[in-house]
C-alpha cells in the first residue's frame, strides 16, 4: 500500500503545483476583504428624502453607524419645523451601506497587473522571442501555420540536440513549445477550420 | 441495469446512493495536464485498481498486471466510454472499502476518500465566488471608464466615486471627485465640443477593449471565445475537448470576459460565468486522485460546477441547481443534486463577502417590491410569452443563419475585423440613446424598479399630485413628458438591440446571451406596462378596470411587466422551464409573482417550440456538429438495428481479430490500414462468436510497450487474447498476452432491435459502440456517430454535418 501512496502523493504533488498556484492566488484575493477593517470612509447612511411641500427633495450622507441610521441622525438641519418632522420623516427613507474600498482597490489592480503582463507576453512572444531563438526554420511564429507535418517535424529537431533536458530552463522551453503548438492547434480548429465554437 | 464489471464478474455494489441513473467506475485517466501527449508522460503513482489478484491464473510473464500508463485513456475529440469508467469507480471504492478494515491508516484513506468530494466542492464554491467577485467589480469599473475617471482613486467607478460626497435629488449623478473625459481634457462638460469629445473617447475606449479581447483570445486560449455552454453541454455528455477546460482557458476567459461586457457590446457574462466555474472544476479535481483518473466522476464535479456558475451569476442557488439539471448535464445522480447546491450556496455566500455591488446584494438587478397583481393582468403577460416566444425563434433562426455564415465563407477568416466592426457600430449607435449608453445590467434593474417618490429618473416623471401622495404608495398617475421621452427612446433602444445581439452573440470573444435577452424582454414589458397603466389611469370607467382599479389607487406595476418580459424573452431563447422560473423569483425574493412567471414562460416555451424545435444551444451543437445525443422518442419510419449497422450490404465485412492466432504483424497492418477506434474479437474467423471488443489506442500502446519493454516481442509473435494460451514449440518468439486489455462485456443487441430502443440504451449508458449480432454470431457494429446521422437522415438534415466521432 504505502509505495502506491507515495508514487500517488508524487504524482499528485507535481500535479497540483499549478492548481497550488491558484489556490495561493485565490487566498490573496480573498484575505484582503476579510482582513478590511472597517474604515470611516466605507461606511455611510444614506437617507432620501423626496420633496415635500414647497422644499425640493435632498440626499443626505452621513457617517453613523447602523443603529443611528435612521432620519432624526442623519437629516441635518432638519428643513421642517418641529411638528413637522415626525411627517417628514416618514417619507424619507434612510438605508445604511458599507463597501470595501481596500478590495476593490487590490482587485482592481490585480486585474490591471494581470493584463499588464498577458500584454507584455504577447509582446514578446511576437517580437522577441522569434530573434532570441536560433534564427533558421526552426522557429514557431504566433501566426497560423497551415502545414502541421512541418510544425511537428521542426518541434522534434529542438528537444533531439544534446541530453535529455533535465536544466529548469530546458524544461520551461520544453514546456512553452509543448503550450505553443497547443495553442496553435486550437487556433486552426477554431479560427481556420471552423470546427469548433462558430 | 445490471453492470458486469470491466473484467470480473456482476457484484452489485452495496454502497448506497447510487440511484438509477448512476453508472460509477473508477479508470485510468488521460488528461492530467492539457499538453502532455500521453506516450511521453509519466504515470507512475497508478495502482492498479482492475486486476490484482483476481485476474487470469496464468503464470506467464504477464507484466500487463499493472496498466500500462496510456491504456484506458482517450485521444482528443473522443467520447468516453462512460461504462468502463464507472465500473472503474465502483472497483476502486470497492477496494478501498475492502482494505479500510486492514489498518488504520486505511482506515483514515478511507474516510478521506469520502470527503474528498465535499472538500472539492468548497474548494469549487470559494474559486467561482471570488473569480465572479473579481469579474463583477472589473466590470463595473472598467464599463465606467469609458464615460471619466475618478479623482479621488482611479480604481472607483462612477457610483464609488460619489458614495462620500453629497449629491443632488434630481442630478445624483454629478458630484465633483467624477470628471468626465470632457471635463478632464477641455476643462467643462458642457456644450456640443464637450458632447463629441465623450462621444468620440466612448467610442475609443470601446473599441480599445473589445480589440485587446479579441487579441487575447487569439493569442493565449482560442478555445475561450463564444459562450461555453453548448460545449460544455457536450463535454458533459461524454465528449473530450482537451484545453476546453484548462487554465489558460479560464485566465483568458475571466479577463476578457471582463474586457468583452465593458465594451459596450450587446452581451452578457452569465454564460462565459458558468465555462469559468467549470474552469475551476475541472482544475481542482487535480488535486484529488478520485477525480483525477476517472472522467465520468469528473464530470459529476463539471455539473455541480457549473450550478455553482449559475449561481453566482443570478444570486440563485436553487435556480442554479436546477439549470444544471436541465440545461447542461447529461446524467445527474441524486447525490450529484445535494453536491451541488452545497458548491452553489458556498459560491454565492462568498461573492457575498467580497460584497461587489455593496449593499451586501449579489445581482445588480435584485427587485425587492412586493405589489399585488390582478388576474386580469395574465392577458398582457400572456402577450408579453407570446412576444418573447417569437422574438427566441426569430433570434435563434438569424443568429444561426448568421453563424453558419461565419463558419463557411469568407467573413470567418477575419474574426478580429469582425470584432472591431461590430463594436464599432454598436457603440456608435449606443452613445445618444442614454437607456444603450448605460450598460445592459443597469438597464434591466432601472426597468425591474417599482417608481416611487423617491426616484427622480425620467422614467419616473410622472404627473405628481401631491394631495393624494400617501407614503410611498404612489397611486396609478398621468405619464408626465419625461415618461413619453423615456418611451420611445426605449423602443429605439429595443429595435437596436434586437437586431445587434444577432450579429454579436458568436463572436470570437466570450459572449454570453442571458442579458441581452432579458434586456430585450424587459424593455417590452416595461413599454407595455406603462401602456396598461396609462389605458387604466385614462380609462378607469371602462368595464375590465372599474372593478379593480379604482383612480387613486395603485393597481399597475410597470416593473412587474418588465420582469414578466424579460423571463418571458429568456425563456423563448434558451427554451428554459423550472430553472427560468426559480431564477426569477429567487431574483424577485418572493413567492407573489410566480403564476405571472410562469403563465409568460409556459407561453413563451410554446410559441417558440411551435416555430422551431431547438433552443438557442442545441441548435449551435448541431450547427457544429458535436456528437450529442438528445433523447428522441421515435422516428418516423420504422428502423432495424441491420438498417444502421456498418458493414452495410455492400461493404467489406467487418474487419475482426481472432483470439489467437494473429500476430503482432496482422493485428498492426489491420491497425494501419484502417481508422476505427476499436475492433471486435472473435473466437475464430469462421465461427464469428463474440468474444469481447479492444480498443484501438490500446492496442497502439500495448504493441509499442511490448516491442519496447518486453523480451522477445517480434513481428510473429502471436497475440492472445485468451485466458490460457496455447503452447507453442520452444523456438517460436513469445506470445503477447493482451487481455488485459480486452472488453469482456461489450454491449449487443440483435438486428431486430427496433432503433428506438438502440437510441435509448446509447443514450441512457452513455455508449460509444455496440454490437450487433444475428443468432448469436457477430453481425456489424453500431457506434454513436452512425446513430447520429441516422438521427440526421430521419431529421432530413444533413447526416455530414456530423464531424466528430
Amino acid at each position: 500500500l504505502f509505495p502506491q501512496a507515495h508514487r500517488m502523493f508524487a504524482q499528485s504533488s507535481r500535479n497540483s503545483a499549478s492548481p497550488m498556484l491558484l489556490l495561493v492566488l485565490l487566498g490573496c484575493v480573498l484575505c484582503p476583504p476579510a482582513q478590511a477593517s472597517k474604515s470611516s470612509e466605507d461606511i455611510r447612511c444614506k437617507c432620501i428624502c423626496p420633496p415635500y411641500r414647497n422644499i425640493s427633495g435632498h440626499i443626505y450622507n452621513k457617517n453613523v453607524s447602523q443603529k443611528d441610521c435612521n432620519c432624526l441622525h442623519v437629516v441635518e438641519p432638519m428643513p421642517v419645523p418641529g411638528n413637522d418632522v415626525e411627517a417628514y420623516c416618514l417619507l424619507c427613507e434612510c438605508k445604511y451601506e458599507e463597501r470595501s474600498t481596500t478590495t476593490i482597490k487590490v482587485i482592481i489592480i490585480i486585474y490591471l497587473s494581470v493584463v499588464g503582463a498577458l500584454l507584455l507576453y504577447m509582446a514578446f512572444l511576437v517580437l522577441v522571442d522569434p530573434l532570441i531563438r536560433k534564427p533558421d526554420p526552426y522557429t514557431q511564429p504566433l501566426h497560423n501555420e497551415e502545414d502541421s507535418e512541418d510544425t511537428r517535424s521542426l518541434a522534434a529537431a529542438p528537444t533531439l540536440a544534446g541530453a535529455r533536458a533535465n536544466t529548469v530552463l530546458e524544461r520551461v522551453e520544453g514546456a512553452q513549445q509543448r503550450w505553443k503548438r497547443q495553442v496553435q492547434e486550437q487556433r486552426k480548429t477554431v479560427f481556420d477550420r471552423h470546427k469548433m465554437l462558430s | 441495469m445490471d453492470q458486469k464489471g470491466y473484467r470480473r464478474g456482476s457484484f452489485q455494489s452495496g454502497t448506497s446512493d447510487e440511484d438509477m441513473l448512476e453508472i460509477a467506475g473508477a479508470s485510468v485517466d488521460s488528461s492530467t495536464e492539457d499538453d502532455d501527449p500521453p506516450l511521453d508522460r509519466e504515470m507512475g503513482g497508478f495502482s492498479s485498481y482492475n486486476g490484482r489478484g483476481m485476474n487470469g491464473t496464468s503464470t506467464m510473464m504477464d507484466f500487463l498486471e499493472e496498466p500500462l500508463p496510456g491504456v484506458g485513456t482517450y485521444e482528443d475529440f473522443n467520447t468516453i466510454d462512460w461504462v468502463r469508467e464507472k465500473s472503474r469507480d465502483r472497483d476502486r471504492h470497492r477496494e478501498i472499502t475492502n482494505r479500510s478494515k486492514e489498518s488504520t491508516w486505511a482506515l483514515l484513506h478511507s474516510v478521506s476518500d469520502a470527503f474528498s468530494g465535499w472538500l472539492l466542492m468548497l474548494l469549487i464554491g470559494l474559486l467561482a465566488g471570488s473569480l465572479a467577485g473579481l469579474i463583477d467589480i472589473s466590470a463595473h469599473w472598467m464599463t465606467d471608464l469609458k464615460e471619466g475617471v475618478c479623482l479621488a482613486g482611479f480604481w472607483f467607478n462612477h457610483e464609488h466615486c460619489c458614495w462620500k460626497s453629497n449629491t443632488t435629488f434630481t442630478d445624483r449623478d454629478k458630484c465633483p471627485e467624477w470628471k468626465s473625459w470632457s471635463q478632464l481634457i477641455i476643462g467643462h462638460g458642457e456644450g456640443a465640443f464637450a458632447y463629441i469629445l465623450n462621444y468620440f473617447m466612448y467610442v475609443i475606449w470601446a473599441l480599445m477593449f473589445s480589440l485587446l479581447a479579441v487579441l487575447l483570445v487569439k493569442g493565449f486560449a482560442p478555445y475561450a471565445c463564444g459562450s461555453g455552454i453548448p460545449e460544455i453541454k457536450t463535454i458533459l455528455s461524454g465528449f473530450i475537448i482537451r484545453g476546453y477546460l484548462g487554465k489558460w482557458t479560464l485566465v483568458i476567459k475571466t479577463i476578457t470576459l471582463v474586457l468583452a461586457v465593458s465594451s459596450g457590446l450587446s452581451l452578457g457574462k452569465e454564460g462565459p460565468l458558468v465555462h469559468v466555474a467549470c474552469c475551476c472544476g475541472n482544475i481542482l479535481c487535480h488535486l484529488f486522485t478520485k477525480y483525477r483518473k476517472n472522467e465520468a466522476k469528473r464530470r459529476e464535479v463539471l455539473s455541480a460546477a457549473a450550478a455553482a456558475g449559475v449561481s453566482v451569476a443570478f444570486g440563485a442557488p436553487i435556480g442554479g441547481v436546477l439549470f444544471s439539471l436541465e440545461e447542461v448535464s447529461y446524467y445527474f445522480p441524486l447525490k450529484t443534486l445535494w453536491r451541488s447546491f452545497f458548491a452553489a450556496l458556498v459560491a454565492a455566500f462568498t461573492l457575498r463577502s467580497i460584497n461587489p455591488f455593496g449593499n451586501s446584494r449579489l445581482v445588480l438587478f435584485y427587485v425587492e417590491f412586493h405589489m399585488p397583481w390582478h388576474l386580469l393582468e395574465l392577458v398582457p403577460f400572456i402577450l408579453l410569452g407570446i412576444f418573447g416566444g417569437l422574438w427566441g425563434a426569430f433570434f435563434i433562426r438569424s443568429n444561426i443563419a448568421w453563424c453558419r455564415r461565419r463558419k463557411t465563407t469568407r467573413l470567418g477568416k477575419y474574426p478580429v475585423l469582425e470584432v472591431f466592426v461590430v463594436t464599432a457600430i454598436t457603440a456608435v449607435l449606443a452613445f445618444p440613446n442614454e437607456y444603450t449608453r448605460m450598460s445592459t445590467s443597469e438597464l434591466i434593474s432601472e426597468l425591474f424598479n417599482d417608481c416611487g417618490i423617491l426616484d427622480s429618473s425620467k422614467l419616473c416623471e410622472y404627473v405628481n399630485d401631491f394631495n393624494s401622495t400617501k407614503g410611498d404608495d404612489l397611486p396609478d398617475r398621468a405619464a408626465g413628458p419625461g415618461v413619453y421621452t423615456a418611451m420611445w427612446q426605449l423602443a429605439l433602444a429595443l429595435i437596436m438591440k434586437v437586431f445587434i445581439t444577432i450579429f454579436t452573440f458568436g463572436m470570437k470573444v466570450p459572449s454570453g446571451l442571458f442579458i441581452p435577452s432579458m434586456a430585450v424582454g424587459a424593455i417590452a414589458g416595461r413599454l407595455l406596462g406603462v401602456a396598461v397603466e396609462q389605458l387604466a389611469f385614462y380609462h378607469h370607467d371602462w368595464a375590465i378596470f372599474s372593478g379593480w382599479c379604482s383612480p387613486g389607487a395603485d393597481c399597475i406595476t410597470p416593473g412587474l411587466y418588465a420582469m414578466v418580459g424579460a423571463a418571458a424573452c429568456l425563456g423563448g431563447v434558451t427554451r428554459m422551464t423550472v430553472s427560468l422560473v426559480v431564477i426569477m423569483f429567487e431574483l424577485t425574493g418572493g413567492l407573489e409573482y410566480i403564476v405571472p412567471l410562469m403563465a409568460a414562460a409556459m407561453t413563451s416555451k410554446w410559441v417558440a417550440d411551435a416555430i422551431g424545435r431547438e433552443g438557442i444551444y442545441d441548435a449551435h451543437i448541431r450547427l457544429n456538429g458535436y456528437p450529442f445525443l438528445e433523447a428522441k422518442e421515435e422516428f418516423s419510419h420504422k428502423t432495424r438495428a441491420m438498417d444502421v449497422m456498418r458493414p452495410r450490404k455492400n461493404d467489406p465485412p467487418l474487419t475482426v481479430i481472432t483470439q489467437d492466432g494473429m500476430t503482432v504483424e496482422d493485428v498492426e497492418t489491420i491497425v494501419t490500414s484502417t481508422t476505427y477506434s476499436g475492433y471486435p474479437v472473435v473466437v475464430s474467423r469462421v465461427s464469428q462468436r463474440l468474444v469481447g471488443f479492444v480498443l484501438r489506442r490500446d492496442l497502439i500502446i500495448s504493441i509499442e510497450n511490448a516491442r519496447k519493454k518486453q523480451d522477445g516481442i517480434v513481428s510473429t509473435s502471436f497475440i492472445c487474447f485468451t485466458d490460457y494460451c496455447p503452447s507453442l514449440p520452444p523456438s517460436s518468439p513469445s506470445v503477447l498476452k493482451l487481455r488485459s486489455i480486452l472488453d469482456l462485456s461489450p454491449f449487443t443487441v440483435t438486428d431486430e432491435t427496433p432503433m428506438e430502443i438502440v437510441v435509448d440504451i446509447f443514450r441512457k449508458l452513455g455508449l460509444r459502440q455496440c454490437l450487433v449480432t444475428h443468432n448469436g454470431k457477430l453481425l456489424g457494429i453500431i457506434t454513436k456517430k452512425d446513430v447520429l446521422k441516422h438521427i440526421a437522415q430521419m431529421a432530413n438534415q444533413d447526416p455530414d454535418s456530423i464531424l466528430f466521432n
